[in-house]
């Protein structure tokens, strides 16, 4: 194990691939080091291998109705109690990681390189590529989340396809402002003007020299809106407008436990700890990741 | 024999690194009266950690630590951070290296000048304007009436220098650390601002400490030198024996500079395997 | 041949003119010193030659050809420039083995590793350097690299932005140690940018010196052993660096 260790620690790497798991090893270390990012990376471990191993870890059906086990209490055999139609509430808390998971995955893939093309180029070029692209990002900006969402699943029909587009698309200007910023900040620097001497295109220097100094920033603030988009999916489940039943989506079974929520509080609360659970460990890995990514701490020694 | 203005023995100033704690000044020990003392030495020599040090401003997670560090009979360590506030500016004081990040952008000079007064002394707001006034003449500004409503980008390098000046000695300080009050400057007004700092201390009759990566200025302005390297001082001389340093690493220094009249077709290089450098 | 020619360049940035009427004829082989202080433009005319500044009139020529207001790749593999800051012209996410392996990339040129390897051994680097990251050096080593990858090209000409201003003393000395053997060794022509005096007269044979956007004296560096400068703005930069005006009187 010591082997590896100085292997991937050593001062003279002797390959680019040793000099990069040698950097990207010394950044988790640095990361480890901060408890409230171990404790977010954590919890979101516990929310993948929910998601991975829902069918071996739910001890129910997430879809079984019992019409006799209404509304119990939380007990032994029933961790989270049951709600209105007899479900295991622990077991639709279980398998909805997966949708959650599903969620913020495929926001993260469509939005964040978009937004972060869009952003480099406009930030990179400037002149008016820089006024076109952003007016554009502008005028999504300007959008609320929510009315955008639910303008679009009204126009394509509810579901949780379109439900992840909606926020998609209300995503990307955030990140296309960041990676702009960024650019902006190294855009006159030299390694940029000595790229440009050598002859390279801008092609060239956007994709192997500008967008690689935006990922940092571009995967912290990811991180960090994952919260938000949680939030934004389980609003949309929660006005019928997200996974349609029965699908466990979180804020779709807080919308049904609405009605019982003085009796019966664990229907609406459970599923709501999961998700200020999660989303809080977004955050913490998030800030923990800025910490760890940041280029100005990393810059100038 | 007159207490000397400054007592530092053994001083150590140490920072975590991945690696350990590191120690960038090494049992420093010097004293200093009413006199000027430069302190030379590259980047990483631990000098202006020094400076920091004696103002007791080394931020955790550095630490600092010292067998004696006394200003004019003050035990600096002992002071809490209130009684510490009292002595810097009023009678410890610092310039640094660059105005255009040493002044604050959003006040006007003259309001920051005033604040430097204010700080340690009570006065009526027209008693204010006059010392801010015959401060900013006596760092040869020309029209300080003008000046005292300019904000700091507004005025060039040198002038920013001297306005961190004319904060800086408002207060009358007895000691004046310089941390390399003109490697930000052009050239010809790099002797302006020394000669400016050099006589308000000889007028004034204050200690003063050059910190500088560049010996001949240090030697020009000094009385005495004291060389750093890796946070220990390797040679301690007066300024007017410099070319006859004996430490190999002020000779090999001294020898590196290039000089006006340049003859040689190759700089000596330090080699740093002649004393136990890193 | 002239390596660079400059005729009538004015050089304005939006609406200011920064730099008037420089006429400046580096013969090839030479080391030329633009010797200013901060604001005389000196930067700026380097910045017009690699086409960095477009916005100039008048004449630029490197090596016979003429040059357009852009930059050209034609132009990479004649003349390349090395920049002040030593922590800001290397990418910060790149090992030094990519960074230099990048111009070869953009030209297609072959055989990588072996120029790579070859390169850092002429700048004075061993191979532990190799994938190392612009963190993991230091100052005078990073203006290696940079130096480096400049000469990846097989360039010419050389422009030099204060190559060693931002370098502590000692490693000054083996940068400009570097810069004098490589000249020597490939023949190159150098216009470095610099304020300070005592280094033109060690790695320059002219120079020009500028202030405030025109070029107020050319003169031999031989000129800064005796302060021999007609020119009173001249004279006044001598003295201020520490020159010794008496000397020329002195038998």
């Amino acid at each position: 194990m010591t082997t590896a260790r100085n292997w991937l620690l050593d001062d003279s790497p002797a390959s680019k691939l040793q000099a990069n798991m040698g950097n990207a090893y010394r950044m988790l270390l640095q990361l480890l080091r901060n408890p409230l990012a171990v404790v977010g990376a954590l919890i979101l471990l516990m929310l993948i291998l929910a998601a991975l191993f829902a069918p071996w870890i739910a001890p129910q059906n997430p879809l079984g109705q019992n019409l006799d086990a209404r509304l119990l209490h939380p007990s032994a055999a029933h961790w989270m109690g049951t709600d209105e139609l007899g479900r295991d509430i622990f077991s639709r808390v279980i398998y909805g990681a997966r949708i959650t998971l599903m969620i913020v995955a495929l926001v993260a893939i469509i939005a964040a390189p978009l937004g972060l093309l869009i952003g480099a180029i406009s930030g990179y070029f400037g002149g008016w590529i820089d006024k076109v692209l952003m007016g554009v990002t502008d005028v999504f900006l300007s959008m609320p989340k929510l009315i955008l969402a639910l303008a679009f699943v009204a126009a394509l029909g509810p579901g949780i396809e379109n439900a992840i587009i909606a926020i998609a698309i209300t995503s990307w200007p955030a990140y296309a402002r960041i990676a702009r910023a960024e650019t902006l900040t190294f855009r006159n620097s030299e390694f940029i003007s000595a790229m440009r001497l050598l002859g390279a295109s801008h092609g060239r220097i956007i994709t192997r020299h500008v967008l690689p100094l935006c990922t940092s920033s571009m995967i912290v603030r990811v991180t960090l809106d994952m919260a938000g988009i949680i939030l934004t999916a389980a609003g949309l489940g929660f006005l019928g407008l997200g996974a349609q039943p029965p699908l466990p989506e979180w804020g779709a079974m807080i919308s049904r436990g609405r009605a019982f929520i003085l009796d019966q509080w664990w229907v609406a609360t459970m599923p709501g700890f999961a998700i200020i659970l999660v989303s809080l460990g977004f955050c913490f890995l998030g800030d923990g990741l800025r910490d760890v990514l940041d280029p100005k701490q990393g810059g100038k020694s | 024999m007159t207490t000397p203005l400054l007592e530092l023995e053994n001083l150590t100033v140490s920072f975590p690194t991945p690696k350990g704690r590191v120690e960038v000044v090494k049992g420093l020990s010097f004293t200093l009266g009413r006199e000027r003392l430069g302190i030379v030495g590259e980047s990483g020599s631990g000098k202006s950690m020094t400076g920091r040090a004696i103002l007791r401003l080394v931020r955790s997670p550095g630490r600092q630590q010292a067998d004696v560090m006394r200003f004019d009979g003050i035990d600096l360590q002992s002071q809490s951070e209130r009684q510490m506030r009292h002595l810097r500016g009023a009678r410890i004081s610092m310039i640094m290296q660059d105005p255009k990040f040493s002044l604050n952008p959003v006040m006007t000079v003259g309001a920051q000048i005033a604040e430097a007064l204010l700080t340690h002394e009570r006065l009526g707001r027209r008693d204010v304007k006059a010392r801010v006034l015959e401060m900013l003449e006596s760092v040869r500004i020309n029209d300080p009436e003008r000046v005292i409503d300019l904000y700091p980008h507004e005025v060039s390098g040198g002038m920013g220098q001297r306005i961190m000046i004319a904060m800086m000695l408002i207060p009358r300080p007895d000691l004046l650390i310089a941390d390399e009050p003109t490697s930000a400057l052009d050239v010809s007004v790099q002797a302006q601002v020394l000669d400016l700092i050099d006589e308000l201390v000889r007028d004034h009759g204050m200690g003063l400490i050059l910190i500088s990566h560049d010996l001949n200025l240090v030697a020009r302005y000094c009385d005495r030198i004291l060389v750093m390297h890796a946070g220990q001082v390797v040679e301690s001389c007066d300024a007017a024996d410099l070319h006859k340093a004996s430490h190999p690493y002020t000779q090999g220094l001294l020898a590196a500079v290039p000089k006006m009249e340049e003859t040689r077709d190759e700089l000596p290089v330090l080699d740093r395997s002649a004393w136990s450098g890193t | 041949m002239s390596a660079i020619t400059l005729k009538n360049l004015d050089i304005s940035y939006g609406h200011t003119k920064v730099v008037t009427g420089v006429n400046i004829d580096v013969a090839e082989g030479e080391s030329f010193a633009l010797v200013g202080e901060s604001g005389s433009g000196k930067s700026t005319v380097l910045k017009a030659i690699a086409g960095l500044a477009p916005d100039w009139t008048g004449e630029i020529s490197v090596l016979g050809q003429p040059r357009g207001h852009k930059v050209d790749r034609a132009f990479a593999g004649q003349c390349q420039m090395v920049f002040q800051d030593p922590y800001a012209s290397l990418h910060p996410r790149k090992t030094v083995d990519g960074v230099l392996s990048e111009p070869l990339m953009i030209h297609g040129l072959g055989n990588r590793s072996t120029r790579v390897v070859d390169m850092l051994q002429a700048v004075g680097l061993d191979t532990r350097f190799r994938f190392r990251f612009p963190h993991q050096l230091s100052g005078g080593q990073r203006q290696r690299v940079a130096i480096a990858r400049a000469l990846m090209l097989e360039p010419k000409v050389m422009l030099l932005d204060e190559p060693t201003s931002a370098l502590d003393v000692s490693v000054q000395a083996e940068i400009l140690n570097l810069l004098k053997r490589l000249r020597r060794e490939q023949g190159l022509t150098y216009l470095m940018v610099t304020h300070n005096l005592p280094v033109v007269s060690f790695m320059c044979d002219r120079m020009a010196v500028m202030n405030k956007g025109r070029v107020v004296e050319i003169a031999p560096s031989r000129a800064l052993h005796d302060g021999s400068f007609t020119d009173p703005y001249t004279q006044a930069l001598y003295a201020a660096s520490g020159g010794n005006p008496d000397r020329k009187e002195a038998p």
